[in-house]
């Protein structure tokens, strides 16, 4: 998903007789359905996991921008330009409420953005593809954002309340942007027959690359299971790329257009859609840099960053010389944690 | 360079009730601040009003103090009216 391989840095999931007494209680608070805020304590993993997760959440939500900024001087009239604007406007939001959540456990703003630009920390596999057509842009709200509503939707109830909350807010923006996204692919499922053949071609290149937000299956994985104990992670990656699958399917029939899976079928016993098997491997290349876009994102976000240096430092030169006129005898105002 | 500092970003929406906490953001001043809770959290209509306090200035009770600033409500049960039974037939109390 947004947040793909999250590493708990824990071998394997401890039972309760192998806890602190500390961390039996926090368990014991987390298994009521108790939500944990900043200040109260919580095991070293809980808050590394949790840091790891929502910058990884805040990354692919600020690099998302870039494949839709691709085209917003190219959109095919002045109302989808607008609507496109401020989708990925959003997107940028949607970063900062979760940077936010990630400080509050005492990560550094500065800190995840650097490593972000310089390569250490990770973000959705999605957004290394390109966005060749205008069709994709529709195909990524439909499909990209219809995934990751899946996944985010389940993580209001997660057990840190800071990224509970922000959730909430990033879903209820959610809704337009699959929404946009599904009434650009109608447009163009009902338009000419080059512009139907464009809707086909965006489904055929983001269909895989979608099935696969979700993450390989983490049935046997120590780590999901340790996030899924924490209440930080909620379903399975097999049980969301179904319920993606299934609601997503009938939604690709109604635009007369054909899903790119040949085994893709209606399997009446389960009750669920049986789709063909996916190359893991594409992903694991992904994941590791080596998408079609990898190193093109990073180099723009780098640039994105250098090219806007000189604004930060004229607006806290300005801050500092306003404040110093002001209050001559007022300390400089420094950065500091939410209480 | 520092980060900015931080700022805890307050809003009334048009429905009378009081300012909420919606979030936090980085800015260098009040005035960067204000513009920036603008552009994040009122982008569909959420408030009238916006309140920013830098994180700093906010003092904060502790988790440890929960039980000696709040345990003592507990044992005061007449303080809500259920407290005091009303006999059938008596009414508007």
């Amino acid at each position: 998903m947004y947040a793909q391989l999250v590493d708990t840095g824990e071998t394997r999931v401890r039972g309760a007789e192998e806890m602190s007494a500390e961390e039996q209680a926090f368990q014991s608070r987390l298994d009521a359905g108790v939500k944990i805020e900043p200040r109260d304590w919580m095991p070293d993993p809980y808050r590394r996991t949790l840091v790891r997760q929502i910058s990884q959440h805040a990354h692919s939500e600020v690099v998302g921008m870039l494949p839709e900024g691709n085209w917003i001087t190219r959109a095919p009239s002045l109302k989808r330009k607008a609507i496109l604007l401020a989708k990925v406007q959003d997107e940028g939001g949607h970063g900062m409420y979760l940077y936010s959540a990630a400080e509050t456990l005492g990560a550094s703003r500065d800190q995840m953005l650097d490593d972000l630009v310089a390569g250490r920390a990770k973000y959705s596999s999605i957004f290394n593809y390109p966005t060749l057509t205008w069709a994709d842009i529709g195909a990524i709200g439909w499909l990209v954002d219809g995934a990751a509503i899946i996944n985010q939707i389940p993580l209001c109830r997660c057990s840190y309340g800071p990224y509970a909350r922000a959730m909430v807010r990033i879903c209820k923006e959610e809704s337009f942007h699959q929404r946009q996204g599904y009434d650009i692919m109608l447009a163009l499922a009902r338009g000419t027959a080059a512009q139907k053949a464009m809707a086909q071609d965006a489904l055929n290149r983001w269909w895989w690359p979608a099935v696969m937000m979700h993450g390989p299956s983490d049935e046997a994985s120590v780590h999901s299971a340790q996030s899924m104990q924490w209440k930080i992670k909620i379903h399975s990656n097999d049980e969301l790329r179904q319920k993606f699958i299934d609601q997503t399917v009938p939604q690709a029939d109604f635009l007369g257009l054909t899903v790119p899976d040949p085994a893709l079928k209606w399997n009446e016993a389960r009750g669920h859609y049986d789709i063909g098997p996916i190359d893991w491997d594409e992903f694991y290349a992904v994941i590791k840099g080596n998408g079609p876009c990898n190193r093109d994102r990073l180099k723009t976000r780098a640039q994105a960053w250098a090219d806007g240096a000189w604004v930060r430092e004229a607006a806290a030169a300005h801050a500092a010389r306003t404040a110093q006129a002001a209050q001559p005898d007022l300390p400089q105002p420094s950065a500091t944690q939410e209480p | 360079m520092p980060e900015w500092p931080l700022w805890e970003v307050f809003i009334r929406s048009q429905h009378g009730l009081a300012h909420k906490h919606v979030g936090s953001l980085h800015a260098s001043d009040a005035a960067m601040a204000m513009q920036a809770a603008r552009n994040l959290y009122t982008r569909r209509a959420e408030g009238v009003s916006i309140w920013v306090v830098e994180t700093g200035r906010i003092h904060a009770s502790s988790p440890d103090d929960k039980e000696i600033l709040f345990e003592p409500a507990n044992d005061k049960p007449y303080r809500h009216p259920t407290f005091f039974p009303m006999p059938d037939g008596v009414k508007n109390l």
